[in-house]
């Protein structure tokens, strides 16, 4: 077991916890605030998405360039560009839950981290979904 | 309708936003990996676990400790909703971003850098279809 890449993922956990807390995608009500656009729209969260896309994007670019990453494992397979039933259908479940609590996987686990009980609720329910996504719909490509 | 600018808020927001870029270029670049985070703890309570997956998931988690040390408050939202709502948002969300093979951080942002149909074309979906619930719950039933 190498300690290099657990080590950097635990950073990288860190700083994207970081980032979600400071951004505002943790507090729920700043969510739904920004998914409310007929009400008190607060669109401070697309900056969020539009900033981390901004800068993930050139090391996308970079990673598909090169193909061999830095500690010598190959760059994940792209997906296949399928856009079927189960991608919009999953899609608009994920909308759902996600416009009830205001609370999307990251921020979930990052809640967890706050010792707030509902979190513990959400991510408990939300493993619980994704094993009966599972059974239900188990995953085309292997 | 009416919109809410707060300057400092903006900030703050295209500030964590670079974070989190920051971090899924360097899960990507150091370790080769997506950071799609409902993929890596459906992944890690699965079948398919392996450390890495749980160590970014502790930093996750230890950042929103830090924050609460540093003297974030618990979101007030989080203590009002009833824990059966969180219930089922839990399960709608796990089960909707498996199927659809991802959530806001795998498609909203690592798809989207790589302009990723697929990932396009979820995201419209879901920021639509979460848009269209929070008017049904705020507007319609006059709820949260």
């Amino acid at each position: 077991m190498r300690f290099l890449p657990i080590l950097s993922a635990f950073a990288f956990g860190l700083i994207f916890g970081a980032g979600l807390v400071l951004s505002g995608m943790a507090d729920p009500d700043r969510v739904k605030a920004f998914l409310d656009v007929t009400g008190a729209w607060n669109p401070s969260l697309a900056l969020v998405m539009g900033g981390a896309i901004a800068v993930a994007a050139p090391a996308f670019y970079l990673a598909k360039r090169r193909r061999r990453a830095v500690l010598g494992c190959g760059v994940a397979a792209p997906e296949d560009k399928l856009i079927d039933t189960k991608l919009v259908l999953g899609a608009a479940i994920f909308g759902l839950g996600w416009g009830l609590a205001g609370i999307c996987p990251g921020p979930g686990v990052v809640l967890l981290g706050f010792g707030a009980r509902g979190a513990f609720i959400f991510v408990a329910t939300m493993i619980v979904g994704a094993r009966l996504a599972g059974v239900f719909a188990p995953p085309s490509v292997p | 309708m009416s919109i809410v600018i707060e300057p400092a808020v903006l900030e703050q927001a295209l500030a964590g936003g670079v974070l989190i870029g920051i971090a899924a270029a360097g899960l990507l670049l150091v370790n080769s990996r997506i950071a799609g985070i409902s993929g890596i703890l459906a992944d890690a309570t699965g079948r398919q676990a392996s450390v890495w997956q749980w160590a970014f998931l502790l930093g996750l988690g230890l950042a929103g400790f830090a924050a609460t040390r540093l003297g974030h408050a618990v979101p007030p939202a989080l203590g009002q909703e009833s824990l059966p709502l969180l219930a089922v948002a839990g399960l709608l969300v796990g089960f909707g971003t498996r199927l659809s093979n991802g959530c806001t951080s795998g498609h909203g942002v690592c798809g989207i850098a790589q302009l990723n149909p697929r990932s396009l074309a979820a995201t419209a979906v879901f920021m639509l279809a979460a848009g269209i619930t929070v008017f049904v719950t705020r507007h319609v039933l006059g709820q949260g």
